[in-house]
C-alpha cells in the first residue's frame, strides 16, 4: 500500500511538472515563415494582446520563444507575438525557380507560393462557369473587423472571455 | 495481420488504383505500379513508407523503360512523399482559391440577403469568436454572409467563408445561440473538413502537374488539367457540405470545437442546446436543409451535455439581447 501512495505520489509529481513544463515560456531557435496573406503581431501572447504590427505571406521570421499556441517573431522589422496558426515551418517561396520546385514536391520543406490552385485555375473555372458569381465572395472578403472594435463588441455586449483568448 | 494493417493494405490499393501521373499512361500503372503497390504493402512495410518506396520504384521503372525523362521521374518520385499525405499537402493558400469557389457555388444556389447591418453584425460576431478557435488566422480570413431562404442551413467553405440562412437565425433567440451556429460552422473550418471530402486522386493529380512542370508559369494543358482536378474539388466538397452532410463524427467534433470556442470567448455554451432545441422544432421530416445534412439535435443534445453539464436556459444580458434584437431580430 505504502508502494502504491509512492509510485502516485511519483507520477503525480511528474504529471504536475509536466504541466508547468508546458505553461512554461520556451526558448525555440527556429525560422518559420507566414502562411497566411496578412497576420497580427501582438505586444502580449493572447488575442486581447495590443497589435503593434503586421507581417505578410511569405514572411520569414525568427521564433524566440513559445508559449502554448503563440510564439515570438522578429522579422520583417517587426517584433512581437503570433498565433502559430499563421506560421509553417515551411519556406514559403514567392517566385520559384527549377530546383526549389523539385524540392517543395516532396512538400516538406518548401511550398511554393502561387501555385497549384490559384488565381489562374480561379479565372478558367469562371470561363468555363459564367453563371457561378463571385461579386459577393469579393464582397464578403472586404468586411474585416478591427480588432479594437471586437474587443468593444465584447465589453458592450458583457462578454467576458477567458484569460488569454485563442489557444 | 491486424486489422488496422490489412485496412491500410486495402486503402493504399484503392489508392494504387486511383493514383496516376499524368505524364505516364493508364496501362503502366495498371499494371505495374499497382502490383507494386501491393506487394510493397503484404511485404510488411509501413503505409506512408510504402507510398514512398512506391513512387521510388515505379519512378525507377518508368525512367528505365523510357516511359519518361530521368527528371520527370525524379519529380514523380518526390511527389509521392507528398501524395501520401492527401489533403495535408494544399496549402492555406490553395485551400483559399477552393473555398472561394465552394463559396460562389453556395451562393449559386442561395441568394444572399442585402442587409448590410445584418451581415455587419454577423461578421462582428463570427469574427471574434473565430479569434478564439485553434485556428484563428486563416489565409483570407472568416468572413460571414446571411443566406435569404427560409431552409435551416449553414455552409462553411475551406478557408472561413461561413453563410447562415435567415431560417437558421430564426431558431436563434439570443446572441449566445447564433454565437454556437457560428463556433459549429468555424469548427469545421478550423478541422478542415470540407478539404478530407475531397477524393484523393484530385490532390494526387495536381500534386503530379505540380511535380512535373517546369518552372516557368503553367502550360495550357498542365493549366487544364489543374483545372480539371479543381472542379472535381470543388464538386466533392459541394455534394458533401450541401447534400449528403458530414459523417457524424465530423458533426461531433464541430460540436466539440463549437463549445470551446463558446468557452473560451465567454458565450453560455448553452447557446448551442438551446439553438438545437428550437431548430427541432422547425425542422420539418423529409426536409432539404438540416434535416438531410446532420445528425438529429436530439442526438447532439445527448454529446453535449457530457461536455458541458445538463441543459440550462441561457440568460442573455440586456444589453446583448438588445442588440441581437437590432441587428437580426426581424430579418
Amino acid at each position: 500500500m505504502i508502494q502504491f501512495k509512492q509510485v502516485a505520489a511519483k507520477v503525480a509529481g511528474l504529471t504536475a511538472a509536466m504541466m508547468m513544463a508546458s505553461a512554461v515560456v520556451t526558448a525555440a531557435a527556429a525560422t518559420m515563415s507566414v502562411q497566411v496573406k496578412n497576420a497580427p503581431v501582438r505586444a502580449t501572447p493572447s488575442f486581447v494582446g495590443k497589435v503593434v504590427g503586421a507581417l505578410d505571406y511569405g514572411d520569414q521570421v525568427e521564433i524566440q520563444q513559445t508559449q502554448g499556441a503563440w510564439s515570438k517573431v522578429a522579422g520583417a522589422g517587426v517584433s512581437g507575438w503570433m498565433h502559430t496558426s499563421a506560421l509553417s515551418s515551411k519556406k514559403i517561396v514567392l517566385a520559384a525557380g527549377q530546383e526549389q520546385v523539385k524540392v517543395a514536391a516532396s512538400g516538406d520543406e518548401l511550398a511554393l507560393a502561387g501555385k497549384g490552385f490559384n488565381s489562374d485555375v480561379e479565372a478558367q473555372f469562371k470561363s468555363a462557369h459564367k453563371d457561378i458569381d463571385f461579386t459577393w465572395i469579393n464582397l464578403m472578403e472586404k468586411i474585416r473587423i478591427p480588432a479594437t472594435e471586437m474587443q468593444v463588441f465584447l465589453k458592450d455586449g458583457d462578454v467576458t472571455p477567458r484569460e488569454g483568448g485563442a489557444k | 495481420m491486424n486489422m488496422l494493417y490489412r485496412y491500410a493494405i486495402l486503402s493504399l490499393c484503392v489508392l494504387g488504383q486511383r493514383w496516376r501521373p499524368a505524364s505516364l499512361p493508364a496501362v503502366f500503372h495498371r499494371y505495374t505500379i499497382l502490383p507494386l503497390l501491393c506487394v510493397l504493402a503484404l511485404a510488411g512495410l509501413p503505409a506512408c513508407k510504402t507510398m514512398d518506396t512506391l513512387s521510388e520504384v515505379g519512378a525507377g521503372v518508368a525512367v528505365a523503360t523510357g516511359v519518361v525523362t530521368p527528371q520527370q521521374g525524379e519529380s514523380i518520385k518526390k511527389a509521392g512523399s507528398a501524395v501520401g499525405k492527401t489533403f495535408e499537402a494544399i496549402t492555406p493558400e490553395q485551400e483559399y482559391y477552393i473555398g472561394r469557389t465552394v463559396g460562389a457555388v453556395v451562393l449559386n444556389q442561395y441568394k444572399p440577403l442585402n442587409n448590410e447591418a445584418a451581415n455587419h453584425y454577423l461578421n462582428v460576431l463570427g469574427q471574434t469568436l473565430a479569434q478564439f478557435s485553434d485556428k484563428p488566422e486563416t489565409f483570407g480570413g472568416y468572413h460571414f454572409l446571411v443566406m435569404e431562404t427560409e431552409d435551416v442551413n449553414a455552409f462553411s467553405a475551406p478557408g472561413g467563408l461561413i453563410f447562415i440562412s435567415r431560417g437558421m437565425i430564426r431558431c436563434c433567440q439570443n446572441e449566445d445561440a447564433l454565437a454556437a451556429v457560428l463556433a459549429h460552422e468555424i469548427g469545421h473550418v478550423e478541422l478542415q473538413h470540407g478539404l478530407q471530402s475531397i477524393n484523393k486522386s484530385r490532390v494526387t493529380s495536381a500534386l503530379t502537374i505540380l511535380a512535373t512542370e517546369s518552372a516557368k508559369s503553367f502550360g495550357g494543358q498542365e493549366l487544364a488539367q489543374l483545372t480539371e482536378a479543381f472542379e472535381g474539388s470543388i464538386t466533392d466538397i459541394t455534394a458533401t457540405m450541401m447534400n449528403n452532410g458530414y459523417s457524424r463524427g465530423f458533426e461531433r467534433q464541430a460540436d466539440r470545437a463549437a463549445v470551446a470556442i463558446l468557452q473560451r470567448s465567454g458565450y453560455d455554451p448553452n447557446g448551442l442546446t438551446a439553438m438545437l432545441t428550437q431548430m427541432k422544432n422547425q425542422l420539418k421530416p423529409g426536409g432539404h436543409d438540416f434535416t438531410k445534412t446532420h445528425p438529429s439535435p436530439d442526438s447532439r443534445i445527448e454529446d453535449i451535455v457530457k461536455w458541458v453539464g445538463p441543459v440550462k436556459p441561457v440568460v442573455s444580458p440586456t444589453v446583448r439581447q438588445a442588440r441581437f434584437q437590432a441587428a437580426v431580430g426581424k430579418i
